[in-house]
């Protein structure tokens, strides 16, 4: 993507009728790192790289619970997507005091994708930076939603989004069909595997991968680092071993390659922003 | 309907003209509402009388209304009121169809929402003077619940408005069990219904009773119950003092 005269702000068409601010935005939802969904017919779950600044800081929240039965986990200009999740969660709890019942996820979605139309609207507005995977439960059952900066929306049985997410999507798109079935350990199984495609030759931890679910009967949570762990040893153990020392060498090359923030997203050819994660 | 041409008076707890705008009594009342749970859903009956104070105006009155596809309300107390209330809930239905998304308002959302309305109204001094029973079913479920105009809310397996209180209740709570068959239920109903024909002075001889199950609403024909006042110190009751009436 190139700079030309039709990108300054968001209100400018091109003349082939493009929004370029809009489709920047949707750019650095590309830089962030990963996020992973994937549902079946009862059953969400959310998984996401852990991205550290530096080795000295912690590392950035991707997922949050916006309520027992709907959870989100974002990918870009986290900043935006701290403010698009409590959003999100004002929603819900005004709906549930009011109405005494769950917000039907498919109804939220719809909310935080005509927030996002706003913004790529008014001259005084920029479109929010952030892609959202917003899994939950309604009276259909469990479903998953990718929000991003344009204002629409789409559904998924499975999706992933940010940096590398295309290998992830490769993954999930050869086993997607059999998603709706799964049993909720399998769905776990699937959603860990698909960040290790992520990772590309990174040894798999349980400190690198955050995952979440949300169900029929469970309300969301996180699961904790052992479980976690388990899930990667059931096929990691072998292959772990031979590849230990080979993985250690490449992740440090690639540490002294990035740019200031240790940061795995983009290319490795732009400089990626602090803000983004 | 009626419009009011709103006059920004202020503060109704400071300035005196501002009390024009608030509820300060009720007008055209309907009397009790009784409602039970039973096998299949939910029985309500009400009478169909709109007193004007003492006087037996309107016979007319349709006091229960389908909302949606899973509920039925009833109310007693200011007719007016429970027409806007039945705006309110008119365009909530509206928007909730308008989602077209697999998802509907059920009887515990509605009663909710009403519960948050009547209590809203009640802390700006401005309450909707009525009593509301909200029945329905959804996904096999009964539910069965009632909001004051002061904004208390339950639920319960019986439930009655007003002077249903102090006649109607007792008798449900004796009589009442949860497999009550449909003519069960209806010859129950029939029984407070009597009760409070004979008892209560706003009552009227012209009743409606309303079912909702799984399958939706169906609100009866209205009709009169048979009731017997052939009691002998009915007859002559001035017997036992003589000039009086």
């Amino acid at each position: 993507m190139f700079r030309n005269q039709y990108d300054t702000d968001v209100t400018t068409w091109s003349p082939t009728g493009r929004l370029f601010q809009v489709e920047y935005a949707m750019e650095a939802v590309k830089q962030g790192s990963a996020a992973i969904g994937l549902r079946s017919r009862s059953h969400v779950v959310l998984a996401c790289v852990n991205k550290a600044q530096s080795e000295l800081s912690s590392h950035q929240k991707k997922i949050f619970k916006v309520d027992d039965h709907i959870g989100v986990a974002i990918a870009g200009l986290t900043a935006d997507g701290r403010v698009l999740s409590r959003y999100m969660r004002s929603e819900s709890i005004n709906h549930s005091f009011t109405y005494e019942s769950p917000l039907p996820v498919g109804r939220l979605v719809v909310h935080l994708a005509d927030k996002a139309q706003v913004c790529t609207q008014r001259s005084w507005k920029r479109p929010y930076g952030v892609g959202l995977l917003v899994g939950g439960l309604d009276e259909s059952g469990a479903h998953l939603y990718y929000n991003c900066p344009s204002g629409s929306y789409f559904e998924y049985q499975a999706f992933a989004i940010g940096s590398r997410s295309q290998a992830a999507k490769t993954y999930l798109e050869r086993r997607f069909e059999s998603f709706g079935d799964s049993s909720r350990e399998d769905l776990i199984k699937d959603a860990i595997l698909a960040v290790r495609e992520t990772l590309q030759g990174e040894t798999l931890k349980s400190s690198l991968c955050t995952v979440s679910i949300l169900g029929v009967g469970e309300p969301f949570h996180f699961l904790d680092q052992e479980t976690i762990q388990n899930v990667i040893d059931t096929f990691e153990k072998v292959a772990e071993e031979e590849e230990g020392e080979a993985g250690e060498g490449e992740a440090e090359g690639e540490a002294a390659a990035a740019a200031a923030p240790a940061e795995q997203g983009g290319s490795g050819d732009q400089d990626v922003a602090p803000m983004e994660m | 309907m009626t419009f009011t041409i709103p006059i920004d008076n202020g503060d109704a707890l400071k300035n005196a003209e501002a009390d024009s705008q608030r509820t300060l009594y009720p007008y055209v009342t309907g009397t009790s509402i009784v409602a039970i749970k039973y096998k299949d859903g939910v029985l309500m009956a009400s009478d169909m009388g709109g007193s004007y104070g003492s006087t037996l105006r309107y016979k007319n009155i349709e006091r229960m209304q389908a909302i949606g596809k899973h509920s039925l309300l009833g109310a007693s107390g200011e007719i007016s009121d429970f027409q806007e209330i039945l705006r309110y809930l008119d365009e909530l239905v509206l928007n909730d169809n308008m989602w077209d998304d697999g998802n509907s308002l059920g009887p515990k959302e509605v009663h909710n929402y009403l519960t948050r309305v009547m209590y809203n109204r009640r802390n700006k001094f401005n309450p909707l003077w009525n009593t509301l029973v909200l029945g329905g079913v959804k996904n096999g479920e009964s539910y069965l619940g009632m909001v004051s105009m002061i904004g208390v809310s339950f639920e319960d397996n019986h439930v009655a408005t007003g002077f249903g209180n102090h006649l109607a209740r007792p008798i449900l709570r004796d009589e009442w069990r949860a497999d009550l068959s449909f003519e069960e239920g209806v010859k129950l109903l029939e029984k407070c219904m009597r009760v409070l024909l004979y008892r209560d002075r706003s009552a009227i001889n012209k009743l409606q009773i309303a079912k909702i199950t799984e399958e939706g609403v169906t609100v009866s024909q209205p009709y009169s119950l048979k009731t017997f006042w052939e009691f002998s110190a009915f007859h002559n009751p001035t017997a036992g003092a003589q000039g009086s009436w």
